[in-house]
């Protein structure tokens, strides 16, 4: 039964770590951009959804889209105000715009943060769950909301591939990420490919802010640990491969559930880590990276 | 020429800058002198912190992994041993040292956000230890360590200053040696380097030890400043941010700039302390604003006009 429970809370708490780390990587593929408000910018998404909620009386799917909406409302903000004018900068040399942009978004993911405790204090916040109730399967109690919660992960993940491989601007946003100057060279204005995953990292980081707050609540004191979780999965499973990230999210998102089921949640996060260390010295390309 | 001259110039003020820093017990109270110690041992972070980001190339995220170590190896052994306070920081200094080699060695092997995130989880993986060996490491509570470095403020501040001061003195001259000379080259094309037939990783291990050893250092005198050790003041991954904060907002590759970016943000801090939770918000926004508007940050952005005129 245990068995069984591990698998099924594993399952879901694995889909939302996918979820949160696709856009992560993706705009790192494409724009090598690595995002250090990734936690702040989900946090933000999340309790917009429960004020939203709680002034329209509580209806859920209000909440839930209006979230999406404001995270894709930071998402643009922290794009237009922190990354293009240092991508942008003249002082800023070439080799060094990496760490300016890992430095920015980290002070701006603190100021989010910050704000958002200031407003509305960092007590953590639960959303009302867009399907109630609970079922019971082979003998486990669980709650329909994770069922939902795997499904619309899916879904988005499998929306974003036909996005990917099937549409026009897909595929310029794939072969931006294979090589940007040959995007160039064809016409393509770069600048709107960013701006589209921009657009495509704020929807997927809204979408996984909101369903974190209906699964597990968030609180702004929990925004590092998010930002890190990507960070891990994403480099676990490969800088940039949107695949490697979604097998990392589920290696990570189990080994934390079985840690914490069989052993002690304090120890929750350590095997992980450690797996983490060994794999960035035996292949640091991650699982399926490309050097 | 001009800037030999400029940098002759820059030593002078900062030494005028040290006599009058060292005077200050004499006119400010006991409360300011407490943060002003605070803050050099601060300032000694974010320096030892620059020889590894601005010379040798490596964005550590992790500085507190050193900082922690150090603290942490100094105080366990002072409380359950009672060794001599010289001799647990010179033994938090050793493993911090310790630390640095084991940081030292992915650091050869990788790159970027790789590196980046093994410190990371270095720092990660300490404060994870720290809470679950609380028996002895006091936890999240914090450890008291029984011995303290001077009762009296102004000797403390005393301290702290002529702490930094020959830190300072120490990271400045070996960044503008020929060994700091061959740390910044070794950090931006490891490549040619090596074809120009320097020892890249050894310059590159050397940096981490010099950078761990004064990380080690600072932390262990800071908590016998302190008289605990916790997790929130010498481990956490935000007081790692706040030292790159203020190498990054001083000037990078400056060393001097990182513990003048130090002393701002803390004092900073306690002077918007009335704007409760906001502070924290407004400081990192002035960061921002600093890293957009002027990237070489204060020093630097002094030291290019100073080379310009």
């Amino acid at each position: 039964m245990l068995g069984l429970q591990i698998l099924i809370d594993g399952f879901a708490i694995s889909s939302l770590y996918a979820l949160g780390a696709t856009g992560f990587t993706l705009m790192f593929g494409v724009s090598g951009v690595l995002n250090l408000s990734h936690g702040s910018i989900m946090v933000a998404a999340a309790v917009a959804a429960w004020v939203i909620a709680g002034y329209l009386g509580g209806n859920p799917y209000l909440g839930a889209l209006g979230g999406v909406g404001f995270g894709l409302i930071m998402a643009y903000a922290t794009y237009f105000t922190v990354v293009r004018p240092i991508q942008r900068s003249k002082a800023i040399p070439k080799e060094e715009t990496e760490i300016f942009v890992l430095t920015g978004t980290l002070l701006w993911g603190i100021m989010i943060q910050e704000a958002i405790a200031y407003f509305y204090t960092s007590n953590p916040k639960t959303v009302r769950p867009l399907v109630p109730g609970v079922f019971n399967f082979l003998g486990v109690r669980t709650p329909l909301n994770e069922v939902a919660t795997a499904i619309i992960c899916w879904a988005v993940i499998g929306l974003l591939w036909l996005l990917v491989n099937r549409t026009r601007s897909g595929k310029v946003l794939l072969a931006a990420s294979i090589n940007p100057r040959g995007v160039t060279l064809l016409g393509f204005e770069l600048s709107s490919v960013y701006i589209l995953v921009w657009t495509i990292y704020g929807i997927l980081a809204g979408i996984a802010g909101v369903l974190l707050a209906m699964f597990l609540g968030v609180s702004s004191d929990g925004v590092g640990a998010l930002t890190a979780s990507a960070f891990s999965i994403v480099v676990l499973g490969g800088l940039g491969s949107v695949s490697g990230s979604l097998i990392a999210a589920y290696v990570v998102g189990y080994m934390e559930t079985l840690t914490a089921y069989l052993i002690s949640p304090a120890y929750r996060t350590i095997p992980v880590l450690l797996l983490l260390v060994l794999v960035v010295y035996i292949r640091p390309q991650g699982l399926l990276g490309r050097r | 020429m001009i800037g030999r001259l400029f940098s002759a110039r820059l030593t002078w003020v900062a030494l005028a800058i040290l006599v009058i820093g060292a005077t200050l017990p004499l006119y400010v109270t006991g409360y300011i002198l407490g943060i002003l110690t605070l803050a050099y041992y601060f300032g000694v972070f974010a320096m030892a912190w620059d020889l590894l980001f601005g010379f040798a190339g490596e964005v550590n995220f992790g500085p507190t992994f050193l900082v922690g170590l150090g603290a942490y190896t100094a105080g366990i052994i002072n409380a359950n041993w009672g060794w001599p306070m010289a001799a647990c920081v010179l033994a938090g200094a050793l493993m911090a040292v310790g630390g640095g080699v084991l940081l030292a060695l992915p650091a050869l092997k990788l790159k970027g956000p790789y590196f980046g995130l093994v410190t990371l989880v270095a720092v990660l993986l300490l404060q994870n230890f720290i809470v679950i060996f609380a028996g002895i490491t006091g936890g999240e509570i914090g450890l008291t360590v029984p011995d303290v470095l001077f009762i009296d403020d102004a000797a403390n501040y005393e301290f702290a200053l002529g702490f930094m001061a020959l830190s300072g003195a120490i990271l400045f001259g070996l960044s503008r040696s020929p060994i700091g000379l061959i740390l910044q080259a070794s950090g931006q094309d490891a490549v040619e380097t090596a074809a120009l037939g320097f020892n890249v990783a050894k310059h590159k291990l050397a940096a981490f030890c010099v950078s761990a050893f004064f990380s080690g250092t600072a932390g262990a005198l800071m908590i016998f400043y302190l008289g605990t050790a916790s997790v929130g003041t010498v481990v956490d991954i935000a007081v790692g941010v706040q030292v790159i904060i203020a190498a990054v907002l001083g000037g990078r590759r400056t060393i001097l700039g990182a513990a003048v970016g130090a002393i701002f943000l803390i004092l900073a801090g306690e002077a918007l302390r009335p704007l409760g939770e906001l502070s924290t918000f407004v400081v990192s926004a002035v960061a921002l604003a600093v890293i957009l508007f002027f990237p070489n940050g204060f020093i630097g952005s002094l030291l290019r006009v100073g080379e310009r005129s």
